[in-house]
């Protein structure tokens, strides 16, 4: 059956036209020399003092991305990327600054405007004040300013911009760094590790539980510019952290690239919790300007009993391609993607999620929602595999779409690979297996099959939201009352 | 950023060269289909693990060496054949029998034939122009198969059987596909279906080869199903256990059309099932479904393309797969809706028991929705037998392994179900039993 009114309105109500962040920031800038070359690369590494083997890393890459291929596989077309064309680096011109008074005038209100506060007594719109959140603000290519800096190291959290991480503890970012995502995982992957400029890096040590949420706000700002963050969390045993991410960019006719990269580890008993609200340009209704979006993240639940959480509302970007990952090695870890996507327009989305089930009795669960309207193109791809030695190894997986409308299109492209008998994977992508006994439940009370389906499953929906944090309430709340009415599997 | 381009392997070298030697002796018409399709062949080559659509069954690393196309075998060696041949023997029906892909007329019924069906051997059909090999392919995706075009290059024989509009046929026609050889060798068959308008028909294939033979048939049933009319579609594959057995069935369905087709496969090294199914006419249906028991050294590929391009089609797929050993089971299913295709009914299912910690089950059930106004969904689970309904029958008294025995009895059952015709479905249990039986 088709949607529902009420969807179609919700629906709308984060319409392509209503961007709110597209306006544009005018501050000089400093940018690497147009297109890519080894260079370029000295020249990015150079700016960020850094120590000669991190120089040699991203020479590495950027010499096995020349012999890669572009993947064409995802559900997404567009038009060849002049890799030549781009600036790799961008930063504001003026010197780094030491206090929040040092930042240019015209970044801070850019920020003010985006609702991001960069001074440690605001808070975030909307959120109750005795709830801080520590935020890093990546513009373009640089991190200007991260608050809460003090108060979190009190508590032994390192949480600091990557290129200021690679100075300060090169041991442990050498440790850690591509260890999850390798240089050569993938095309766009290795483009990143080849040029990534900033990012956030965090280390909760043992035991710790971070004391505040973190987060990263990215944005793009200069023309023809590329941004490449690389962000690595590292939750040491026992530890736990709960890190958000959002991103914006302004109104433009022509595309940008972003392709960044999000490596996570959980050691023994940790726990990362990750959301990301991404509200990149999507481009305006004919499919004209907005961010491709390449990007890959993967968590490594490395120790016994470690959990990482992927929490995600996409609702952005000209062309999402987009895959975070779980990878359970420790034995009983946990990994969990909740994903609600939507897209309008002209937009494209291609995203999905890993799970990769090595260790003993691991766990994941996948919940996914897209919903499609426009003439766009939503595509779940997910991949579900047990190894030989993930004995007892559970999964459960549901992905629903919604198509409004009849031109955009709605596809679901799961991979499930078993290799051990003791291995129990249910994918469904229907609401056909909602509890029949609830079901009867709610229609011994008067409610017809349809509405007692919808009001289970809506409730199931709530919980998943409700796994977001607070700063995503305002987002999270327009897709919460969109039900699953018409749902086509 | 470099173009990677794949080095020729020895078998495409040799199937270029069979093909340039092959292509003098093929009867003089159709070669421009068949030119065709093996240019589309050369360009795409034994298809890898890097081409999605054979992510989990690699032929260019299963075919190592072509194999030569098998002469018509001599009458005596055509009685021995299928003297061990054994799927569906006592069922009732009119059989065609093919041996290494060439249809044995001696050994055929063809005097036989139902009332309102005729049967032309495929070479006499394209002789005297009844029918073109471009007609042929009632499924425009089969021409981007390169298993599919493989079977148009060296399209050796096969059979047209065309069924009155409104006949009602109740005698199967069973098509009895034998192999039989020393050496390796290759077949390519072709058999063309029409039901007629309103017209019921049922057709058996049964595929049966030697043991120890690493032997490569290629086998496609295209089907072009008017409106209101039937197919009720039965196949049985038992090849040896050495052979690569690629097989496609395409059909077309017209408004109100009806297909039912169950494939049960124990046999070959490697084999592919392929379905293409395209809803051409409104509320057309479908019911498919596919099992498999695969044991030690068994790769067996399912693969369902199911295109709804007409409002109101209603498919059901379910699959469903033991594995013994260190088997591998494959099933890869996709439900095409197009725009136009609203009120479409689909739904989609795999499921895999899993005997021992060796063996392997890959799933890939996959929707592409571009109507609104739709219900599709796909399922897929994998696992071990329930350990509770083991305790529980093992609590009545049955040992472990005759428990076991039931319940799978019990799982591959459900895909056999739909079996319209009494006769076959009873052998194909009977099959199941005995697969069941040898394991023991």
């Amino acid at each position: 059956m088709p949607a529902v009114q009420e969807t179609i309105d919700r629906v709308r109500s984060i319409d392509l036209d209503q961007y709110k962040y597209g306006f544009e920031t005018t501050i000089e800038m400093e940018k690497s020399e147009r297109g890519l070359s080894e260079d370029v690369i000295r020249f990015i590494s150079a700016k960020k003092d850094e120590p000669e083997w991190m120089l040699e890393w991203r020479l590495d890459a950027y010499r096995r991305w020349l012999t890669m291929q572009e993947p064409n596989w995802a559900r997404v077309s567009y038009d060849k990327i002049d890799y030549n064309n781009l600036y790799y680096y961008a930063a504001p011109k003026r010197k780094a600054a030491q206090s929040l008074d040092e930042i240019d005038p015209e970044i801070l209100k850019t920020y003010e405007k985006l609702g991001i506060p960069l001074r440690e007594v605001e808070v975030l719109e909307g959120i109750a004040p005795e709830r801080r959140v520590a935020v890093d603000a990546v513009f373009d290519s640089v991190s200007v300013a991260t608050t809460f800096k003090k108060e979190l190291s009190k508590a032994g959290v390192i949480f600091m911009p990557i290129s200021e991480a690679l100075r300060e503890y090169p041991d442990l970012v050498r440790k850690y760094l591509g260890s999850v995502v390798p240089v050569t995982d993938n095309f766009f992957a290795t483009l990143n590790s080849a040029v990534f400029s900033d990012g956030s890096f965090v280390y909760i040590p043992p035991g710790v539980r971070c004391p505040m949420e973190l987060s990263t706000y990215f944005r793009i700002n200069e023309r023809d510019t590329g941004q490449f963050e690389r962000t690595l969390i590292i939750a040491d045993k026992g530890s736990y952290v709960s890190y958000l991410e959002g991103c914006t960019a302004p109104k433009r006719d022509d595309n940008q690239l972003h392709a960044a990269v999000v490596e996570l580890v959980a050691l023994e008993d940790a726990e990362i919790k990750y959301s990301t609200v991404q509200n990149w340009y999507p481009g305006d209704n004919e499919g004209k300007g907005g961010i491709y979006n390449f990007v890959t993240k993967r968590g490594d639940c490395r120790g016994d009993r470690s959990k990482i959480s992927w929490t995600q509302v996409e609702t952005g970007s000209a062309i999402t391609w987009k895959y975070p990952s779980c990878i359970l090695r420790g034995d009983d870890s946990r990994g969990e993607f909740y994903s609600i996507a939507v897209s309008n327009g002209m937009q494209q989305v291609d995203s999905g999620t890993k799970m990769i089930h090595l260790g003993k009795n691991t766990t994941s669960r996948i919940i996914s929602k897209g919903i499609s309207a426009g003439r766009s193109q939503n595509t779940y791809r997910g991949l579900v595999s047990a190894h030989k030695k993930a004995k007892g190894a559970r999964n459960f997986t549901n992905c629903d779409s919604l198509l409004i409308g009849d031109q955009c299109g709605a596809h679901t492209v799961p991979y499930i690979e078993s290799k051990n008998a003791s291995a129990v994977f249910e994918h469904e992508a229907t609401t056909s297996k909602i509890s029949e006994d609830q079901k009867f439940y709610c229609q011994q009370r008067g409610l017809s099959e349809e509405e007692a389906t919808a009001l289970i499953v809506n409730g199931f929906v709530r919980d998943v939201l409700q796994q977001l944090p607070m700063e995503f309430a305002v987002e999270a709340q327009k897709l919460i009352s969109i039900s699953l009415e018409g749902s086509v599997g | 950023m470099a173009d990677i381009k794949n080095l020729r392997t020895s078998a495409e070298t040799g199937l270029s060269k069979l093909f340039e030697t092959t292509r003098q002796s093929l009867a003089t018409h159709e070669q421009i289909a068949r030119e065709e399709a093996f240019k589309f062949f050369e360009a795409t080559g034994l298809p890898s693990r890097r081409v999605e659509a054979f992510k989990y069954t690699d032929l260019r690393a299963a075919i190592v060496e072509a194999a030569p196309p098998a002469e018509a075998p001599s009458a005596d060696a055509a009685k021995a054949a299928i003297s061990s041949a054994k799927g569906l023997a006592n069922v009732e029906a009119v059989r065609l029998t093919f041996v290494n892909g060439h249809l044995v007329a001696g050994l055929s019924d063809l005097g036989r034939v139902p009332a309102g069906v005729t049967v032309t051997p495929l070479n006499e059909a394209l002789a005297k122009g009844d029918v073109r090999l471009g007609q042929l392919a009632p499924v425009e995706q089969t021409r981007e198969n390169p298993i599919y075009q493989l079977n148009t290059a060296f399209l050796a024989d096969g059979a047209l059987i065309s069924v009155e509009a409104g006949a009602r046929v109740e005698t199967p026609v069973h098509l009895r596909f034998v192999g039989t050889g020393e050496t390796a060798f290759s077949t390519a068959t072709r058999v063309l279906v029409t039901v007629g308008e309103g017209a019921e028909f049922s057709l058996f294939e049964t595929h049966e080869g030697p043991n120890g033979i690493a032997y490569q048939p290629n086998d496609v049933v295209d089907a072009v199903i008017a409106d209101k009319a039937t197919l009720r579609h039965t196949r049985l594959n038992r090849e040896g256990d050495k052979a690569v057995a690629l097989s496609t069935i395409a059909a077309r369905l017209g408004a109100e059309a009806h297909i039912e087709s169950v494939n049960l496969v124990f046999g070959g090294a490697l084999s592919r099932h392929q379905i293409y199914l395209h809803f051409a006419g409104e509320n057309a249906t479908a019911t498919v479904n596919g099992a498999a028991m695969l044991g030690d050294g068994q790769l067996a590929d399912s693969t369902l393309l199911a295109d709804h391009a007409a409002v109101g089609g209603v498919s059901r797929e379910q699959f469903k797969t033991v594995i013994d050993g260190d088997a591998t089971g494959v099933f890869q299913g996709k439900i095409i809706v197009r725009q136009i295709a609203q009120q479409t009914d689909g739904k989609m299912k795999s499921d895999c028991l899993l005997l021992t910690d060796e063996g392997q089950m890959m799933n890939k059930p996959e929707l592409e929705i571009f109507a609104d106004d739709v219900a599709c969904g796909h399922g897929a689970t994998c696992g071990a037998p329930d350990e509770e309904l083991l305790f529980y029958l093992m609590a009545r008294g049955l040992p472990k392994p005759v428990a076991e025995s039931l319940l799978v009895q019990a799982f591959i059952g459900e895909a056999l179900e739909s079996v319209t015709h009494d006769g076959a479905r009873n052998a194909l249990i009977g099959e199941v039993e005995g697969w069941l039986k040898a394991r023991g």
